[in-house]
Order: C-alpha cells, then sequence, then structure tokens
C-alpha cells in the first residue's frame, strides 16, 4: 500500500514538473526568448560560471593538498622507494604546471570570447609553427621523463644482490605465507600436489629434496632486518593475488604456475619509522592487490623490519617444518664423521 | 580510389532514389520502428539501450559507493534492490559487491561507451555527414543493433542469478574468472557475462565493418577525405580499432570458455583449490592478461575517438571558428590509433611480465602522449578569440576537454613503469580512467546528444535544464574522482570491500564520504537529464533547418528525414567541413554544398 502510493506520488510529482517545463517555454516564447539556443544573456551568464568554476576547482585541489597532510604514505623505507619518490616529486612538478596552466585558459577563453552583439571570432584555421613548437616541448619533456623512469626500473628490475636473503612469499585466499631460505638461503623445491595444510604443509614442500629441510614457514608476520637486500620470490596457490608493499613503494602479482620476483634494501626498522610518524601503532603492512574473492579486502600480512640483532633474536626462535629430517640428517652425518 | 568511391557513390544513389521516390513501399509498424533497417533508427535503438543500461550501471555504482562512504551501515535502499539474499539487513555482501563492481564497470566500458556511443552517432552521423542514403549494409547494420540488444539483455538478467553476476572485475582475469569454486560468481553469472560478450564483439564487428565501408565508398560527390568533418574521421579510426581488435577479445573469451567448460589449460597450471590438485599444468595466466590488453588498451581509444569526433565538431560550431589544425587533428588521431596497438603491456607492468618488455611498452606509452598533448593545444586554441556561443553542449565538450587533460596528465605517473608498481591496483589508477575515459566521453556523449536532437526528433531539448544538468554532472564528476587520487596515493587498494584491515586508512574515510555524496547527486542530478529529454522529445519547441549553423551535410536534409535522407539528389560538397567566420563573408558560416567562390582557398586542402 505504501509502496504504490510513493509510486503514485513519484507519477504525478513527473507530471508536475512536465507541466512547469512547459510554462516555463510558453512564457520565454511569449517573451520572443529561444527555449533551447543560448542568447547573449546566457552566454553572460555561464562565461561567468566557467571563471567561478575554474576558480573553486582549483581551490579545491589545493584544499585537498593541504588536507591530504599527514594521512598519506610516510617517507619511503627501502632504497628504490626513495628514488621513487624523488621521480614522483619530479613528475608532479611538471603535471602540476601544465595542469594549472591548460586548465585555466581552458576556461578562460570561453569566458574571454563569449559571442556578444556584434562580435566575431578571428579565422585561424592552422599555425605549422605553433604546432610544431607544441609537438617538440613535449616530446622533450616526455623523454626526460622516460629516461628518469627507465634508470629507477633497470634498478629495480635488475639482478638482485647476488648475497640477498631469499624469502617466499606465498599466497592463497586468503592469506599470506612466508618461508625463510635458511642457512643455505636455498629455497627447496615445492609441489602443489605435496601440499598438506593439516601437516602445515602450506605451500607443499617436496621433503626429498635437502633444500628444504631447514626451510622455515612462517604465518602472520613478515620480518625483514633493516639494511639487507631481499629477494621476494612469490607464488600463487588458487588464483592469482598481489604482493603489494605501499610503504616501500614496490608489488607484483602471484601467479599459480609461475613463480614472480621483486628485490629491495630495506632501510627503515619498524622503530624508527614509529618516531618518524610518532606513532606507536605503525606498522607495515603487505597488501594483496589483485581481486581474488570475497576475501581479498582482509587479506593482508603484517611486515616488521628489525634492526639485525633483532631478527636474528627472532629467527631463532623459528623453526623449520622438516627440521627432524635435518636433525636426522645432521646426526647421520656427525656419526658418519665420527667414524 | 577516388573514382572508383564516385561510381559506387552514384550507383547506390540510383538504387536508393529508385525504390524510394517511385515505389514508397509502406512499411509496417515493425518495419518502421522495431527491425527497422533505416540508420537513423537504429541510431536511436542504440542511444536508448544504452541509456538504459547506463542508468542500471549508475544505479549499481551509488550501491557500492554507500558501502564505501558508510561501511558496514544498513540501508533500506540496499535492502530493496539486492534482497536477503546479497543485502540481509541491508548490508551488503561482499561477494555482492564484487558482482556491482564488475557489472558496473562492464557496462559503462562496453555497452554505454562503446555500444551506445559508436552505436548511436555512427548510425546517426556517418550516413548524414559523408551524403549516403544509408550505411552500405543495411541488414548487417539491423543485425548489429539487435545482437547489441540481446547481448545487453543478457548481461543485464546476469544480475538476478542464484549464484549472482560475474564478480572477477570487468578484466575477468583468470584462475578467478575460471574457477567457480574461487568465487560464486565464476559459475551461471560469468558463463552469461562470456556469452554476452561475444555477441557485443558480433555486433561490434557488424556495425564497425558497415561504418568503415560506408566512408570509403559512400561519400557524395566532392566528399574529399580531407573534406570530411572530423566526426567522420573519428568514427571510422575507432571502427578499423574495434575491428582489428574485439577479435582478440573474442579469441580470449573463447579459450576462456574452453578451460572453464573442457577442462583445456590455457590459463590453468598448478592449481590447489577447495582442498584439491587440479590436474591442469602448463598454462599461463598472464597469456589472457596479454590476450585482454590487446584488446583493452584500443578499446579505451574506441571509447575516447568518437568522442574527439564530437568534441571537435561541436566545439568549432559553438566557437564559430575552424577548428584549429584540421590536418594536425588527422594526424594526430591516426598516431594514436597506430600506437594504440603496441602500448597494452602498460597495463601488466606487475603482471610478471619481462622487465625489459616493460621498459619497451614504457617508451611507446609515453610516445602515445605526445598526439594526446597535440589534440589539446589545438581544442584550447579553437577557443581562442572565437565568438563562444554558450550552448549546453559547448558546456559539455569543454567538460569533455578539461577531463581529458586532467586524466591525461596522471597517465604519465601510471605510464612510467617505476611509479606505476607504487600506484599500480590502487584508487588513483581508479581515479585516472575514469577522468581520461570515463568522464570524457560521457561528457562529450552528453555534448552530442543535445547537438543533434533536433535533427533526432525535430525539436530542441531546453537549455536551462541543460545548464543545470551540465554543471551538477561537472561537479559532482570531479567532486567524486580528484579525493580519489588522495586515496589512491595512500595506498588504498581497489576492489576491496571495507578497508578496516589497515588502521592508517581510516584516515581517508571522511574522503570516502564526500565521494559518495557527490556520486550520489551526481546520479540523482541525471534525472534532470531523463526529464528533459523526454519531455523535449514530444514536446520541445520545433527544430529549425539548420538550429547551430553548421557547415555539414545532415543539416541539409529536410528537419526530420524520412528513409533515404534526401528526398531529391544527394547534395554535393564543395568545401571543407570547417568554414566558419571565414573573412570577406556576410555571414559566419558556409555550409560544405556551397560552391567556392573564385579564387577562395579550401582550408582542408593546405599542404
Ligand atoms: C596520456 C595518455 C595516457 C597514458 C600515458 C595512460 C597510461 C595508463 C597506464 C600506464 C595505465 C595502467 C595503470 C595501472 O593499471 O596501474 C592506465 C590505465 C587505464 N587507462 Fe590510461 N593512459 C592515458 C590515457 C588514457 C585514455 C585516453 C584512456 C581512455 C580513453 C585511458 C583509459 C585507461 C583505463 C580504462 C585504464 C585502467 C584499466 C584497468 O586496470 O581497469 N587512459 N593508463
Ligand atoms: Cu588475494
Ligand atoms: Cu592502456
Amino acid at each position: 500500500m505504501i509502496k504504490l502510493l510513493a509510486y503514485l506520488v513519484l507519477i504525478f510529482a513527473l507530471i508536475l514538473v512536465f507541466q512547469l517545463i512547459r510554462i516555463y517555454q510558453l512564457s520565454a516564447e511569449l517573451k520572443g526568448n529561444h527555449v533551447g539556443k543560448a542568447n547573449d544573456k546566457d552566454n553572460r551568464s555561464q562565461g561567468r560560471v566557467m571563471i567561478i568554476f575554474v576558480l573553486a576547482f582549483f581551490a579545491s585541489l589545493i584544499w585537498l593538498l593541504f588536507d591530504a597532510k599527514g594521512k598519506m604514505l610516510p617517507p619511503a623505507a627501502s632504497d628504490v622507494g626513495v628514488t621513487s619518490d624523488n621521480v614522483f616529486m619530479f613528475n608532479w612538478v611538471i603535471i602540476f604546471i601544465v595542469f594549472f596552466a591548460t586548465t585555466f585558459l581552458l576556461f578562460y577563453f570561453p569566458f574571454r570570447y563569449k559571442k556578444q552583439k556584434d562580435s566575431k571570432a578571428f579565422f585561424y584555421p592552422h599555425n605549422d609553427k605553433l604546432e610544431l613548437i607544441w609537438t617538440v616541448v613535449p616530446s622533450i619533456a616526455l623523454a626526460v621523463i622516460v629516461i628518469y623512469g627507465l634508470s629507477l626500473w633497470s634498478k629495480m628490475t635488475g639482478p638482485p644482490d647476488p648475497k640477498a636473503m631469499v624469502v617466499q612469499v606465498y599466497a592463497k585466499q586468503f592469506d599470506f605465507t612466508a618461508r625463510y631460505a635458511g642457512a643455505d638461503n636455498v629455497l627447496g623445491k615445492s609441489d602443489y600436489k605435496l601440499i598438506d595444510d593439516g601437516a602445515n604443509n602450506i605451500m607443499g614442500m617436496d621433503s626429498t629434496d635437502p633444500n628444504s629441510w631447514d626451510d622455515i614457514i612462517v604465518r602472520g608476520e613478515l620480518h625483514i632486518p633493516v639494511n639487507t637486500p631481499i629477494l621476494f620470490k612469490c607464488n600463487a596457490r588458487d588464483v592469482m593475488h598481489g604482493v603489494f608493499f605501499p610503504h616501500f613503494r614496490d608489488q607484483i602479482n602471484c601467479v599459480p604456475g609461475i613463480t614472480t620476483e621483486i628485490h629491495f634494501i630495506p632501510t627503515i626498522t619498524t622503530d624508527s619509522m614509529r618516531m618518524i610518524q610518532h606513532d606507536t601503532a605503525f606498522d607495515y603492512i603487505l597488501l594483496c592487490n589483485r581481486v581474488c574473492g570475497s576475501g581479498h579486502y582482509n587479506m593482508s600480512m603484517k611486515v616488521v623490519v628489525d634492526s639485525p640483532d633483532e631478527f636474528k633474536k627472532w629467527m631463532a626462535k623459528q623453526h623449520p617444518l622438516f627440521s627432524h629430517l635435518y636433525d636426522m640428517h645432521h646426526k647421520q652425518a656427525v656419526t658418519t664423521a665420527m667414524k | 580510389m577516388e573514382t572508383h568511391a564516385h561510381t559506387a557513390t552514384h550507383d547506390m544513389d540510383h538504387q536508393a532514389g529508385h525504390t524510394h521516390h517511385h515505389e514508397h513501399p509502406k512499411l509496417s509498424f515493425i518495419e518502421k520502428y522495431v527491425f527497422s533497417m533505416d540508420h537513423k533508427t537504429i541510431s536511436k535503438q542504440f542511444l536508448f539501450t544504452a541509456m538504459f543500461m547506463a542508468l542500471v550501471a549508475a544505479i549499481l555504482s551509488t550501491l557500492f559507493r554507500l558501502q564505501l562512504g558508510w561501511p558496514g551501515h544498513s540501508f533500506p535502499v540496499l535492502h530493496y534492490f539486492l534482497g536477503d539474499r546479497w543485502a540481509k539487513g541491508g548490508v551488503l555482501d561482499p561477494n555482492m559487491y564484487l558482482g556491482l563492481v564488475t557489472i558496473h564497470g562492464t557496462i559503462m566500458v562496453f555497452f554505454l561507451l562503446t555500444g551506445g556511443l559508436s552505436g548511436t552517432f555512427a548510425n546517426l552521423l556517418i550516413p548524414l555527414q559523408v551524403g549516403a542514403r544509408d550505411m552500405a549494409s543495411p541488414m548487417l547494420n539491423m543485425l548489429s543493433y539487435w545482437f547489441f540488444f540481446i547481448a545487453s539483455l543478457i548481461m543485464f538478467i546476469s544480475l538476478y542469478l542464484e549464484t549472482g553476476p560475474a564478480s572477477a572485475g570487468w578484466t575477468i582475469y583468470p584462475p578467478l574468472s575460471a574457477l567457480p569454486q574461487a568465487i560464486p560468481g565464476s559459475g551461471a553469472g560469468m558463463t552469461l557475462w562470456l556469452v554476452s560478450i561475444s555477441l557485443f564483439v558480433v555486433s561490434s564487428l557488424l556495425g564497425g565493418l558497415n561504418y568503415i565501408v560506408t566512408v570509403l565508398n559512400l561519400r557524395t560527390k566532392g566528399m574529399k577525405m580531407t573534406r570530411l568533418p572530423l566526426t567522420i574521421w573519428a568514427l571510422l579510426i575507432t571502427a578499423v580499432l574495434g575491428v582489428l581488435s574485439f577479435p582478440v577479445l573474442f579469441g580470449a573469451a573463447i579459450l576462456l570458455i574452453f578451460d572453464r567448460s573442457f577442462g583445456t589449460s590455457f590459463y590453468l597450471s598448478d592449481i590447489y583449490i577447495g582442498g584439491q590438485a587440479l590436474s591442469q599444468t602448463g598454462g599461463s595466466p598472464i597469456l589472457f592478461e596479454h590476450l585482454f590488453w590487446f584488446l583493452g588498451h584500443p578499446e579505451v581509444y574506441i571509447v575516447i575517438m568518437p568522442a574527439f569526433g564530437i568534441i571537435s565538431e561541436i566545439m568549432s560550431v559553438n566557437a564559430r571558428k575552424p577548428i584549429f589544425g584540421y590536418r594536425a587533428m588527422i594526424g594526430s588521431m591516426l598516431a594514436i590509433a597506430f600506437l594504440a596497438f603496441i602500448v597494452w603491456g602498460h597495463h601488466m607492468f606487475v603482471s610478471g611480465m619481462n622487465p625489459f618488455l616493460g621498459s619497451v611498452f614504457v617508451f611507446t606509452t609515453l610516445l602515445i602522449a605526445i598526439p594526446s598533448a597535440i589534440k589539446a593545444f589545438n581544442y584550447i586554441t579553437t577557443l581562442w578569440k572565437g565568438n563562444i556561443h554558450f550552448n549546453p553542449q559547448m558546456l559539455f565538450v569543454i567538460g569533455a576537454v578539461s577531463t581529458f587533460i586532467s586524466g591525461g596528465l596522471t597517465g604519465i605517473i601510471l605510464a612510467d613503469s617505476a611509479l606505476d608498481v607504487a600506484v599500480h591496483g590502487t584508487y588513483f589508477v581508479v581515479a585516472h580512467f575514469h577522468i581520461v575515459m570515463g568522464l570524457s566521453a560521457v561528457l562529450a556523449m552528453f555534448g552530442g546528444v543535445y547537438h543533434w536532437f533536433p535533427k533526432m526528433f525535430g525539436r530542441f531539448m531546453n537549455k536551462k535544464l541543460g545548464y543545470w544538468h551540465f554543471w551538477l554532472t561537472f561537479v559532482c564528476a570531479y567532486g567524486v574522482f580528484l579525493p580519489m587520487h588522495f586515496i589512491g596515493l595512500a595506498g588504498v587498494p581497489r576492489r576491496y570491500f571495507n578497508n578496516d584491515l589497515y588502521p592508517a586508512f581510516d584516515k581517508l574515510q571522511h574522503l570516502n564520504v564526500i565521494i559518495s555524496v557527490f556520486a550520489i547527486v551526481g546520479v540523482l542530478s541525471q534525472v534532470i537529464f531523463f526529464v528533459n529529454f523526454f519531455y523535449s522529445m514530444f514536446k520541445g519547441p520545433k527544430s529549425e533547418q539548420n538550429p547551430w549553423n553548421s557547415n555539414t551535410l545532415e543539416w541539409t536534409t529536410p528537419i526530420v528525414p524520412e528513409h533515404g535522407n534526401w528526398p531529391g539528389e544527394l547534395p554535393v560538397v564543395h568545401r571543407w567541413a570547417y568554414d566558419y567566420s571565414k573573412p570577406g563573408k556576410d555571414v559566419d558560416f558556409i555550409p560544405q554544398t556551397v560552391p567556392m567562390e573564385e579564387g577562395e582557398m579550401d582550408e582542408g586542402e593546405h599542404v
């Protein structure tokens, strides 16, 4: 009943609006005004609104810039991130100059050259010199941007430090698991057919590969030592996921069937960043950044950048999944040596 | 080429003239309005269908904006639209959130801005502006619409499925889109999505081939390529892009259908899901990304090119000035069209693709920024020293240039692979592409509707309502997408149901509220447009022969042209389309049909 009433009200409102437009149209026509075509009065008022708009537009952008203070990401916490922030700033300067200049002209010209009584347009079909200028100047600017950007890109994606610490990031619906390569710094083989969640063998590590015996599986928190090159090897179990480290300005997808890699050197420990940010609750985070299902928005892992000492202490508390094999092998080795 | 075109034109002229003037068969209602082969009717059918689909997509967006602005709140309107299944107690379900986002994106990109934009304006303008009686193949043209209609219908129906619509994002990356175990929307919803898009591709190819042939072969006498209005150049290049790239999407979809239904492993490898190891090995999801974006990037230009055409035409007419740099405009569109095929990898910097390949895509992507910049500068110069008539369509196209500039500039950041890895997949990208593609194309499309409404329906739209519609839409559009950049720069990923997992994101909630309010007001302001549209269709003031004093041929037909467009002979063209305010003339426009005076120069011909 209420629904019916609502629909009726809606229909009457529509009819009312139509009638109002009709009355407006008739009265305008009586006064000799055209309801469809702009006249000088419209040109004046709309020209004015153009100027008001562009000023308000710039003002709100500036307000947003001020408002953003303290809400954006903190300064980059990795070697590549620091350069990334510089390249960003360089691009932003160019972008803002071009944006303000062109946008202002775009709204100012219509205001300045609005049609008024007896005004005329200037017949100006082309000017090859002008067009050449605004082909060449942006080309040069873009060339500089490309060179600056690609030099960082080659550092980011170039070969990692040969001594980089290897960490696997393994993604599945809807969490991340880390695997540290252990003393040998080599990740053992794994196979998706060996996955056994019950036995905590989340990534299907292959116990017949001795390299896996010292590999350490960690859930919940990803610890990395500061000022140490880290090579992340990323994998996914079910669908694509994304490894996104906003504070380190880097990311890569996790793709089932393929191993992808990123590497960087964390430069600020969690504790130092807490001081810089004046925020004792601050933590780095790893986010899933490739839509992966209903729990996508909850898929993340806390990242802790430790000092080398803290990291060693933390690591000493972790146990390899196949530690029994490791120990067995070790004992055998010791007994053989004794013999 | 020229002579060939002319004989073809004359044949057509003769044929059409024959059936038309001597027999004039009476068409039944169905033939005239439903299964019509008249390009003008088909154009309106595309427009109405697209308007309906856009309305659906817009409502979907307000639904998920409610969740993002006020996460976890209960809204009766959510329950009204989604029921107990997807919004129990008025709180949105996370699976449905992804479903809404996916279908919103799909409809807006494919059904509104590809099918709707090209379908409406290519059909309306190509025959009318090149001086043809209809499309080269009216029959294929009709089929193109009906494939589009069925595709739209299937996409719409998929919203009502028990397991929900496709939910893997409009880019439907497998394995998520391939495995119903991974997300319910990848069941029947994804099947309907794939069927719908496949039909959509058929529609787009039928339409595109027709547009190309018509422009190349059915130009009237004197309509050289260098005299074509930029609308036609734009629509022609768009059609070429579509014909070359849509088959690749079709291929990608077919392979996905095989992976989903027939156990192949094109995209699947080493997957363990639902406690089970799947047998597929050797496939690569990255292959899908390559195939998808090989269409996907040209697709964004398929969306923006017709907008360029409409902007050029409307801006020139309302500034009473030739478009600045006609040749450069054509040249830059051709350059963009070529480059559009070699930049797709910029969507894949984080996919795991070879980083050297990434560098190549950085280079080509920044190359494409050059012709884009030229266009923006040329538009601004067209306004300089113009005699600007603020008809509503002029406001819309100025707005479209503004959004193209704002969005294009952030593209420079995304094109820089080293910077992209910091913002890829965040709201920064969402802001970029909505502004540069969504807003520019939507604003231009609105402009086109206001401008050609008198040709479509023989009546004017109300300008005052037009002004309100423009300013509300434009302000709300920036109100939504300007703050969104900042959310992205703070690191918030897109496609998150809420941002609870990271406390630092709480500091941005006020921006999310602002965005949602603007989004809702923006969608509501479209009521003004709909009221104006339907009122004016029936009751608006009657149009005139040439309401905007334009030069192009569509205004030489009767006010409401019958089938065949010109009752007598086809018009003959003597000059380019942009002789506005030519010095030494008493009127500020010279239609293309007016012969050259002795010693007069054709500006389109300059070298
Ligand atoms: C100056 C010109 C432009 C440049 C340099 C540029 C660059 C880029 C780049 C690099 C991306 C990928 C970002 C990412 O996913 O991380 C992107 C995304 C996108 N761009 Fe642009 N763009 C430009 C203009 C355009 C235009 C004209 C359109 C549409 C007409 C457009 C539509 C899109 C869309 C739809 C996406 C996002 C697709 C998605 O991931 O869902 N862009 N742009
Ligand atoms: Cu995920
Ligand atoms: Cu692209």
